[in-house]
C-alpha cells in the first residue's frame, strides 16, 4: 500500500507550515484522491484544509469574499451570489454532479487538473504528468482539447466551470505562503503551457489559497453562463462562455467575457472585449468581435469545430444578455 | 449451409407444429403488472452482489494490464511487487497453473468465453490492456499499490488496431449465426442502376463498451479436496461452470458457480480472463481470492460492440417499392469470435425484388468483442432504418407508408411463413399515441425558441430464440406451496418475479405461494440468459416439469379420493391443487396430495430442440417514435419525447417488460448521441476508459418513454411469449438520426451524432 500521512490543519498558518515540510493540500478530495488512485499524484503527506475558511463575507465596499474551503454548492446557493453574480452560480451548478459539488471546495476547484485522457493514463505520454515524455494528445484524440495558447508540448484545457465565471468577474485569489500573504487575479493565476506544461499556476511551494474575492458587481450589468457539452449533465465543457454585459443606449458600455474548454486556462476574451466596448450592441458586432478572439487559434483536426462553435455561442450569449 | 443442415430443415418443415400452450390466453397472474419481488432488497441495499461475498481468510487480487497491443513480454520483474507490504503472491506466465482454452460462446456450445486463449499461458500479448500479472494481497489497497510495482518490458510487434484503416482487408466470416455470410437474389446491381429512386450511402458505428453499474467480480475458493467454488457476476451460471471446469481440467461436478444478483449483464457478464485469473490466483496462493474489476479494467479486459462500416443501397420504383436492397457491411472482430450480426435485420424486414445482404470481417488486435444488447441488430438497423428514411424523403412518402408498401407476405429471404408479424399494427398504434400526423414535415421547419424540433421513426426487430436444454424442478411442500428451482440468472431484469408469475399461473397458485430458487449450479441445469431467450426457455421447461409433477401427484392419490384413477391428461392445476378437467367437483388440494410427506417433487426437461424457428420466421417487431430538440446555435441534441410500440408476443408482466424496453431505449439513445470507445490507433489502447469520459445518458438526458405492448401471443411459443430484453434497442439510433434530420436537414451517418457533426454539416446559425 502506498502510505501517506494525513493531518487536519487547525488554521492556515499551520497548513502552510506542514506544506512547507512537504505536505499537499487536500480540499474535498474529489480530484486529488482520484489522481492518487491512478498514481498520477503521489503525495506522501496530506494536510486537510477543507475545514478552514468556510463562509461568504460581504464587505462594506460591496465586494464579496469567499473562503477557500467553502463548498461549491454553498457558493452557488448563496442569495447574494445568486442576486449579484448569477454568472457564478450558474457556472457552478453546470459543473460535475450534486454530490461532487457538495464535497468540492473553491480552492480545490481552482486547482483541479486537466481531464485530458492521456494525462489520466499512466501508460500514455504526457508532458504535464511526466515532463519531457511527449504529448500523445496532439496526434491522438483531441476533440475536447484547447485551441488557444496551446504549445507543441501540451494542448490540455483547464476543465473548471466555476473559474471561467471568476475570470469574467475579475475575481482575485488570496494566497498565504511561507513568505507571507499576497493577492493575484484569478486570470493571472494560471500559466500558459509553453515548454513547461507541468507548471500550471504561479503559486510557489506551499502557497495556500485562503479566499477568493469578487469585486463589487458592475452596476446595471447582467451576466450569465452558457455551457456547451455532449450530454445534459456530468460532462465537461466543449465550450463555455461566462459574460457580464452592460448596455447603455444600445451601445456596449461594459463587457467581460471568459471562455472555458478552449484554452489551458479559463480564457479572458480581451480581444473581443476591446472590439465590443463602445460598439453597437448588435448581433453582427457580437459575432465579429467573438471571431476576432479566435484569430490566434491553432486548432487540430478534431477540435477545429470549436473555432466556429465558440464565437457563435459568445454571440448568442451576448445577444441574450442585451435583448 | 451444409447438406445435412438443409436436409434437417427440409424434414423439419414437414413436422407438425406443437400444440398451442393452453395458458396462452390465461390472465389470472400472467399479464399482471406485478412489482419486482426483489425490489425491496435492491433499493434498501440488502441484496448481496458478488463483490459483497466475504469469505474467511479471503485475499484480494489486482490485475496488471499490458501496455502494448501485440508482441511478447521480454522480461517481467515482480521482485518489488512481491516484497511490497501485504502481498501474498504474484502470478505471471512464469508460475500460473496450466489452463486449457475456455470454451467459446456460441448458441450450441456449452461455454461462454469470448477469448480463445487462456491467460498467462505464454509470453504473448494479444491486445492492449490484457492482464499480464495478478497481484494477490491482504487488502485491495495493498494489491492495487503493488500492481503498480510489477515491471514489464515488452518486444512490441506491429498491431492491427485501426478498423478504419483496414477496410480493404475485409473477408467473409465462415458464417453469421449459422447462416451464410452473404445472401443474394437476382441482379441487384442492375436493379439498383435502373431504379427510379436510389439511396446509396455508407453508415458507420464505433466500438461500444459495456457500462453496467455493477462491475465484474469473482470470488474463487478451492476446497482441500480440490473442488472449486466460484462466486461470479454472471448471466450464464452453467456455461461458466463448464468453461471453468474445462479450463482447469476438472469434472463439472467438482465446480460450483453461485450468483444471486447481477447489476446488469447485457451480454457481457460471461467468461473473460478475470475468472480464470482469479481461480489461478486462488490455486497459487492457497487462499480464497476476490477479484473485482475496476471500471478501466472492464473497458480494457472485457469486450463490447464491434465497430462497423455499412453500405446500404436501396433502389425503389416510382411507388416506393423496393427493387433492390444492398447491405454490404464490415465489422471488426478478434480471433474466432462470432461476427457482430449487423446483416440480420436486412434479411427479414423488407420485401425486395433483388437483394445482396452480407457482411465481412476485419481482424483486429483489440479486446475481443462480445455480445452487447441486440448485438448486430442494433447497429445494423441504424444503417438500414436510416437508409429507409432517406428513401422515404427521396420518394416523397411518409416513412411509415413506405414500410407498408414493402411489407413482405412471407419472410423475404427465408421464404418461411411468419409465426406472427404485427409490424404495421405497431406503427399504427404508435403513430396514434405519438401524434405522428401532427409531426414536422419539412426538415428544419419547426422551431421552439432556441430549439429546432424534429420527429423520427424506425422499426424495432429481434429474433425469437429459445435455448435448447435445461431442466426445472418443482417441489410442492406440505403446506401446499411450490418452489420452482433452476440454475437461472437474474441480471436485474426481473427473472425471479416473472418466473414466480408464470409458474403460479401454470400451477394454479397465487404468487405469494410460489418461490423461485435460482442462481446456483447445484440447482437443475438451466440455459444462459442471452438472446432474450431465458423467459421462453424457462416457461416451456416449467410446463414440462408441471406435467411430470402431475404424474407424481396422481400416484399419491388415495383410493377414497375423487381423483383416484385419473390420468395426467384428465386433470388440470386449479385453486392450489389438481382438479378433473371437466368436473370441478373432483379435486384435491396440494396439502391433501402431499399428505404426510415433507414435500413432493418432479423434474422436467426442456421438451425438444427449438425446431420451430427453422420452420417459421419468428421475430419480434416494433415501432419507435422519437422527438428531438437540436439547439440551433450549438447543435446540442436532446431527446424530448419517445413512444415505443412493441410486438413481442404475450407480455407476462407489463411492468418489468416496460422497464426492459425503457432501459433499451436509453441505451440506444446513448449509442445514438454519445457512446464512442476511442481506440488510439498507435497503441490499440482504449483512451476514454472511465465513466467520466465514456458517456452514456444520465437522468437529465432521458425523457419520459411511453411503452405500448401489442400483447398479441405467438401461437408457436410457450404462453405466447417472446423475449423483451433486447428488441427495445433495435431501431433507436436510427429513429434519433431520422429525427435529427427532420429537425435540421442534416443527415448524420456516423455514430455518435455529436454536435460537431451536425454543426459543421449544417452551418446553421
Ligand atoms: C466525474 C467528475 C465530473 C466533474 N465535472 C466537472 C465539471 O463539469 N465542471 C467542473 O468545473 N468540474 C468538474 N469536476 C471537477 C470538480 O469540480 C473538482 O474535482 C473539484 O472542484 C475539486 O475540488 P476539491 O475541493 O475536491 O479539490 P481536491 O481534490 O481536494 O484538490 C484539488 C487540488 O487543489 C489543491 N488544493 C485544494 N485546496 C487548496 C487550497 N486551499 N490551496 C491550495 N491548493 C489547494 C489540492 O492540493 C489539489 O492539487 C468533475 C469531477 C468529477 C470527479
Amino acid at each position: 500500500m502506498r502510505e501517506f500521512t494525513y493531518t487536519k490543519a487547525a488554521d492556515a498558518a499551520e497548513a502552510v507550515r506542514l506544506a512547507a515540510a512537504g505536505a499537499r493540500y487536500l480540499g474535498g478530495g474529489t480530484n486529488l484522491v482520484d489522481l492518487m488512485r491512478e498514481e498520477i499524484e503521489r503525495p506522501t503527506a496530506l494536510v486537510d484544509v477543507s475545514g478552514l475558511a468556510q463562509g461568504i463575507t460581504e464587505h462594506p465596499d460591496g465586494s464579496v469574499e469567499i473562503g477557500a474551503a467553502t463548498r461549491n454548492t454553498a457558493v452557488a446557493a448563496h442569495p447574494r451570489i445568486r442576486r449579484d453574480y448569477p454568472v457564478l452560480a450558474r457556472a457552478i451548478v453546470s459543473g460535475a454532479s450534486g454530490q461532487i459539488r457538495n464535497a468540492a471546495t473553491v480552492g480545490g476547484n481552482l486547482l483541479q487538473r486537466t481531464r485530458c485522457p492521456y494525462f489520466y493514463d499512466v501508460a500514455a505520454r504526457c508532458n504535464k504528468r511526466e515532463p519531457g515524455s511527449g504529448c500523445d494528445a496532439r496526434q491522438g484524440f483531441h476533440r475536447t482539447h484547447a485551441v488557444l495558447a496551446t504549445s507543441a508540448h501540451c494542448i490540455a484545457t483547464h476543465p473548471s466551470d466555476m473559474c471561467v465565471a471568476l475570470v469574467a468577474l475579475d475575481a482575485q485569489v488570496h494566497i498565504l505562503g511561507p513568505a507571507g500573504a499576497r493577492v493575484v487575479a484569478v486570470a493571472d493565476l494560471y500559466r500558459d503551457p509553453g515548454e513547461t506544461p507541468h507548471l500550471e499556476t504561479v503559486l510557489g511551494p506551499a502557497e495556500l489559497i485562503t479566499a477568493v474575492r469578487l469585486p463589487r458587481a458592475v452596476d446595471g450589468a447582467v451576466s450569465t453562463y452558457r455551457k456547451v457539452r455532449d450530454r445534459t449533465s456530468y460532462a465537461f465543457a466543449l465550450v463555455s462562455v461566462a459574460a457580464v454585459l452592460r448596455v447603455v443606449d444600445a451601445t456596449v458600455a461594459d463587457v467581460r467575457i471568459a471562455l472555458g474548454g478552449v484554452a489551458s486556462r479559463p480564457w479572458r476574451a480581451r480581444v473581443a472585449e476591446r472590439e465590443l466596448l463602445g460598439a453597437p450592441a448588435e448581433p453582427d458586432t457580437f459575432k465579429r468581435a467573438a471571431e476576432a478572439e479566435f484569430r490566434s487559434a491553432r486548432p487540430l483536426p478534431d477540435n477545429a469545430f470549436k473555432v466556429s462553435l465558440a464565437p457563435r455561442v459568445v454571440a448568442d450569449v451576448l445577444k441574450g444578455l442585451s435583448g | 449451409m451444409s447438406m445435412m443442415q438443409r436436409a434437417t430443415e427440409a424434414l423439419n418443415r414437414t413436422l407438425p407444429d406443437r400444440d398451442v400452450d393452453p395458458l396462452t390466453t390465461a390472465r389470472r397472474v400472467v399479464g399482471q403488472p406485478v412489482s419486482r419481488v426483489d425490489g425491496p432488497a435492491k433499493v434498501t441495499g440488502g441484496a448481496a452482489f458478488t463483490a459483497d461475498v466475504d469469505l474467511p481468510g479471503m485475499a484480494f487480487a489486482s490485475l496488471v494490464p499490458s501496455r502494448i497491443a501485440r508482441g511478447r513480454i521480454r522480461r517481467i520483474d515482480v521482485t518489488r511487487a512481491a516484497a511490497a507490504p501485504g502481498v501474498i503472491g504474484v502470478v505471471t506466465h512464469d508460475n500460473a497453473p496450466r489452463m486449457d482454452t475456455p470454451v467459446l460462446m456460441t448458441l450450441t456450445a456449452k461455454g461462454c468465453a469470448f477469448i480463445d486463449v487462456a491467460p498467462l499461458q505464454d509470453d504473448v500479448v494479444r491486445w492492449n490492456g490484457q492482464a499480464v500479472a495478478v497481484v494477490v494481497a491482504e487488502s485491495q489497497e495493498c494489491a492495487d499499490a503493488a500492481a503498480h510495482l510489477v515491471h514489464v518490458e515488452y518486444d512490441a510487434d506491429a498491431a492491427r488496431t485501426s478498423f478504419g484503416d483496414l477496410q480493404s482487408e475485409a473477408v467473409f466470416p465462415a458464417d453469421v449465426l449459422g447462416e451464410p455470410p452473404e445472401i443474394t437474389r437476382g441482379d441487384v446491381d442492375g436493379a439498383l442502376a435502373g431504379a427510379a429512386f436510389v439511396v446509396d450511402e455508407v453508415y458507420s458505428t464505433p466500438q461500444h463498451h459495456h457500462m453496467a453499474i455493477e462491475l465484474h467480480a469473482t470470488v474463487a475458493r478451492w476446497t482441500p479436496e480440490g473442488k472449486l467454488h466460484v462466486w461470479d457476476s454472471t448471466q450464464a451460471l452453467v456455461r461458466t461452470r463448464h468453461s471453468l471446469a474445462h479450463a482447469m481440467g476438472l469434472p463439472e461436478e467438482d465446480v460450483t458457480v453461485t450468483c444471486r444478483a447481477v447489476g446488469g449483464g447485457f451480454g457481457n457478464k460471461t467468461v473473460w480472463d478475470h475468472q480464470l485469473l482469479c481461480v489461478a490466483a486462488a490455486r497459487v496462493t492457497g487462499r480464497p481470492v476476490r477479484l473485482a474489476l475496476r471500471r478501466k479494467d472492464a473497458f480494457r479486459m472485457t469486450g463490447g460492440r464491434a465497430p462497423s462500416r455499412q453500405r446500404v443501397a436501396l433502389g425503389a420504383d416510382a411507388a416506393g417499392r423496393l427493387r433492390a436492397l444492398v447491405h454490404d457491411s464490415v465489422t471488426g472482430i478478434v480471433h474466432e469470435n462470432s461476427p457482430e450480426q449487423v446483416s440480420v435485420p436486412a434479411r427479414h424486414l423488407y420485401a425486395a425484388d433483388t437483394y445482396r445482404i452480407g457482411q465481412k470481417k476485419v481482424v483486429l488486435d483489440v479486446v475481443p468483442n462480445a455480445s452487447m444488447r441486440a448485438p448486430g441488430d442494433s447497429i445494423g438497423s441504424f444503417a438500414l432504418e436510416s437508409a429507409i428514411d432517406e428513401l422515404a424523403s427521396r420518394v416523397g412518402l411518409d416513412p411509415i407508408e413506405l414500410r407498408r408498401r414493402n411489407e413482405p407476405a412471407v419472410d423475404p429471404t427465408d421464404g418461411t411463413r411468419f409465426s406472427k408479424r404485427h409490424l404495421i399494427e405497431a406503427y399504427r398504434r404508435g403513430a396514434e399515441r405519438f401524434g405522428w400526423q401532427e409531426r414536422n414535415r419539412v426538415p428544419g421547419g419547426q422551431r421552439d425558441g432556441r430549439w429546432l424540433v424534429g420527429h423520427g421513426t424506425a422499426s424495432a426487430f429481434y429474433p425469437y430464440i429459445r435455448m435448447p436444454g435445461g431442466k426445472v424442478r418443482i417441489r410442492i411442500t406440505a403446506d401446499g406451496r411450490a418452489i420452482v428451482s433452476a440454475a437461472a440468472n437474474d441480471m436485474g431484469m426481473g427473472t425471479e418475479t416473472v418466473q414466480v408469475q408464470q409458474a403460479a399461473e401454470r400451477l394454479g397458485l397465487p404468487i405469494d405461494r410460489v418461490g423461485f430458487e435460482f442462481g446456483d449450479t447445484t440447482l437443475p441445469e438451466s440455459p444462459i440468459a442471452a438472446g432474450s431467450a431465458q423467459t421462453a426457455s424457462l416457461v416451456i421447461t416449467v410446463a414440462a416439469a408441471a406435467e411430470e409433477l402431475k404424474k407424481v401427484l396422481l400416484k399419491r392419490v388415495p383410493r377414497r379420493s375423487a381423483l383416484y384413477g385419473l390420468k395426467p391428461n384428465d386433470v388440470v392445476y386449479r385453486d392450489g391443487g389438481l382438479r378433473h378437467a371437466g368436473d370441478p367437483s373432483r379435486a384435491a388440494t396440494f396439502e391433501e396430495l402431499v399428505g404426510e410427506a415433507e414435500y413432493v417433487e418432479a423434474v422436467g426437461s426442456s421438451p425438444m430442440l427449438p425446431l420451430e424457428f427453422m420452420k417459421y420466421s419468428m421475430h419480434g417487431y416494433g415501432a419507435h417514435f422519437c422527438e428531438v430538440r437540436v439547439d440551433a446555435v450549438t447543435g446540442e441534441t436532446r431527446v424530448s419525447r419517445w413512444v415505443a410500440c412493441i410486438d413481442a408476443g404475450r407480455i407476462i408482466n407489463p411492468k418489468t417488460a416496460a422497464s426492459q424496453i425503457r432501459g433499451a431505449v436509453i441505451m440506444g439513445v446513448g449509442s445514438a448521441l454519445m457512446e464512442e470507445g476511442l481506440v488510439d490507433r498507435r497503441t490499440g489502447r482504449t483512451v476514454n476508459a472511465s465513466a467520466a469520459e465514456y458517456h452514456v445518458p444520465v437522468h437529465a438526458d432521458v425523457c419520459d418513454i411511453d411503452v405500448i405492448f401489442l400483447d398479441l401471443p405467438d401461437p408457436l411459443t410457450p404462453m405466447g411469449v417472446h423475449g423483451v430484453g433486447e428488441i427495445g434497442i433495435v431501431g433507436v439510433a436510427a429513429a434519433v438520426a431520422n429525427a435529427v434530420y427532420n429537425a435540421t436537414g442534416v443527415r448524420v451517418r456516423d455514430l455518435p451524432i455529436t454536435l460537431d457533426k451536425i454543426f459543421t454539416g449544417s452551418g446553421a446559425s
